[in-house]
């Protein structure tokens, strides 16, 4: 890039050099602005039950250079950020074990540390990339949980990390791990004319960030496909509201909706078949279907009320919605199909923004009280509503794809960040953008 | 002193009925050039429309007349206008009818509590109701376009009632006059 500069200003040395100083100062500032642009990760809010795990180093068996993050910090940071577990610093470490046979378990007893993960690293046969090969032990009982290869490409080596991550998480609480998804979220940097705002897709831990769209003119609303392919947002670079369906990894995309008035709120349905959608072209919003194979368009409510948000329910049998038919904001929900819609929240004069969880079992609504907007939870069965977040302007609830966390949005003063709370509300974690107002985060199903 | 002072009295008066000629309309220019006037190079005229006058253009840099005010403010998830208002769209109304190439986009917008999506909702209700009297009062359809910017373009961006009343807004914006 330097030596472009070069050749276009070839007229006079002295400018030459001066504007080449100032080109590379500049490229250097900006590389370094993006490298700068990752999630840093923070707990706020701890887990006194963290269960202690050494996750020992791993050893580099391959042939190619070691890499600058080690596999086995990968993983320590993952388990910590689920704030279930409690890691071992690595300068803590009296013995690096590579096999089971040198594993020396009351050492670690004695360390009050409850498991061991060892490991090395080697290239995969037929140069197909690493194999982390790695085993799990209890320390107590002696006992190998696990003893697993995961393979992965020589790029990457950080998402194999992130399987390891999710298989020992599954083993160790039932549930399965959800460190190897992504998340998108919108980052709006500049005031007035340098106005700019970017779709990023960043990996759950908020490494590997890459804007897949900016624009001068607001973005809002991702929406992930049910394979973590594509993403639907709504666009306002024409002027007024538009939806496109983006590919993730080839940036290919495509205007599904500008119709006159609202095109928002995009909502791919779990079985993959069709997109939620609210326009307002037949003048207030409605929740309409769209069938992506027939294009086939179904409107699903009709009042003069705001009728928007939609989210499906896992089973993509039911469509919950944001509507103030009833005076203020709540959620209601109709079958997809269409049908009549019924209420679903009843606390509070603010209810909006509905995720439902994996599970179906749980509804997160971004939760008003006065000039105050949290997080709640809202148990389908007992009808209970739980507050999860201390506020003041939170919202954008997203569940993890193992619905452990829910991401959303708050705020720091004027600036937008992300933040995690575990579904229970015992543990919460700030997602720093180091530059930038954030917003609008969307957890990725789980992907491959 | 006295001659001093007459002298002066006299330059004031002629002064003063130079510039009250200027005032008076010019006969329209003939296509004869006619020679440029020496004298009264510095005297300058301001326009004095009507501020009232509400199918007058300069109005809308007169900032004593209504057309000048193109902000309405509404209340936290309220689109109805507030009585105060009225009488601006009124006058926009009136100035939308007595020029039939004008073209009026209505801009809404929310303060960013409550979630985006929705507030484009509330955006969107707010500038259908500046719509609404504008059609009422006589603009024609084809005269008004409407859109809705939700909480996504703030004026104000501290989250305290000072900032948000002034980013529940709708603004009238001439896309032609």
């Amino acid at each position: 890039m330097c030596s472009n500069a070069k050749l276009i200003l070839y007229s006079d040395m002295t400018v030459i050099k001066n504007m080449q100083k100032i080109i590379c100062a500049l490229m250097m500032f900006l590389v370094s602005q993006l490298a700068q642009a990752k999630l840093e990760i923070e707990i706020v809010q701890g887990n006194a039950q963290a269960v202690p795990i050494a996750v020992i180093p791993m050893q580099w068996r391959a042939a190619g250079p070691l890499p600058l993050t080690g596999v086995a910090d990968v993983i320590s940071s993952d388990l910590y950020r689920s704030g279930l577990f409690a890691p071992m610093d690595e300068v803590d470490m009296v013995d690096r074990p590579v096999d089971a046979e040198s594993i020396r378990f009351g050492t670690w007893r004695l360390l009050k540390v409850d498991y061991v993960v060892i490991g090395w690293v080697n290239d995969a046969p037929g140069g197909r990339g690493y194999d982390i090969v790695y085993q799990l032990f209890d320390v107590h009982t002696q006992e190998r949980l696990l003893s697993q290869i995961t393979t992965v490409g020589f790029g990457d080596l950080r998402f194999g990390a992130h399987r390891v991550s999710d298989a020992i998480y599954e083993k160790l609480t039932g549930v399965p791990g959800a460190f190897s998804t992504r998340i998108a979220y919108v980052s709006a940097t500049g005031e007035g004319s340098t106005l700019n705002y970017q779709l990023f897709v960043a990996d759950a831990d908020g490494f590997n960030p890459q804007a897949i769209v900016g624009s001068p003119e607001p973005l809002l609303s991702p929406n992930w496909s049910h394979d973590g392919t594509k993403l639907a947002y709504v666009s306002f670079e024409k002027g007024n509201s538009e939806i496109y369906v983006q590919n993730v990894s080839t940036g290919q995309r495509d205007l599904v909706s500008s119709t006159k008035g609202i095109n928002g709120a995009p909502a791919f349905s779990p079985d993959g078949r069709f997109l939620a959608m609210t326009l307002s072209y037949s003048g207030n919003p409605e929740i309409y279907v769209r069938n992506l194979a027939t294009g086939q368009k179904n409107q699903l409510t009709q009042h003069w009320a705001i009728d928007t948000e939609p989210a499906w329910s896992p089973d993509s049998k039911w469509i919950y919605f944001t509507s103030d038919r009833g005076g203020k904001p709540q959620i209601y929900r109709v079958e997809s199909t269409g049908g009549t819609p019924t209420r679903v929240t009843r606390e509070g004069d603010y209810n909006a923004r509905a995720t439902i969880s994996p599970d179906g079992s749980r509804i997160a609504v971004a939760h008003g009280r006065g000039n105050e907007y949290r997080i709640a939870v809202l148990d389908n069965k007992t009808g209970r509503m739980r507050i999860l977040t201390p506020g003041v302007l939170d919202e954008s609830p997203s569940f993890a794809p193992n619905g452990s966390m829910v991401l959303y949005a708050t705020r720091e003063g004027v600036r937008g960040v992300l933040a995690a709370v575990s579904t229970d509300g015992n543990v919460r974690q700030r997602l720093i953008l180091t530059e930038g107002d954030v917003r609008e985060p969307a957890w990725s199903p789980v992907i491959r | 002193m006295n001659t001093t002072w007459r002298f002066l009295l006299a330059f004031a008066i002629a002064g003063a009925i130079s510039a009250c000629k200027t005032t008076e309309p010019e006969p329209e220019p003939v296509a004869e050039p006619e020679p440029a006037p020496v004298v009264e190079r510095e005297v300058t005229t301001v326009a004095a429309p009507d501020p009232r006058d509400y199918t007058d253009a300069r109005n809308f840099e007169n900032s004593s007349s209504l057309l000048s005010k193109r902000v309405i403010y509404f209340d936290f998830d309220k689109s109805e206008v507030k009585a105060e208002y009225r009488a601006i769209v009124a006058a926009h109304a009136q100035y939308a009818a007595s020029h039939g190439s004008a073209r009026v986009t209505l801009e809404g917008h929310a303060d960013e509590r409550g979630t985006r999506e929705y507030n484009l909702g509330l955006g969107e209700r707010r500038s259908n109701a500046i719509s609404g009297l504008l059609s009422a009062a006589g603009t024609r359809g084809s005269q008004l376009d409407g859109v809705s910017y939700g909480e996504e373009r703030p004026v104000c961006r501290v989250s305290d009632e000072d900032c948000w009343w002034q980013n529940r807004r709708v603004e009238i914006v001439y896309t032609a006059r």
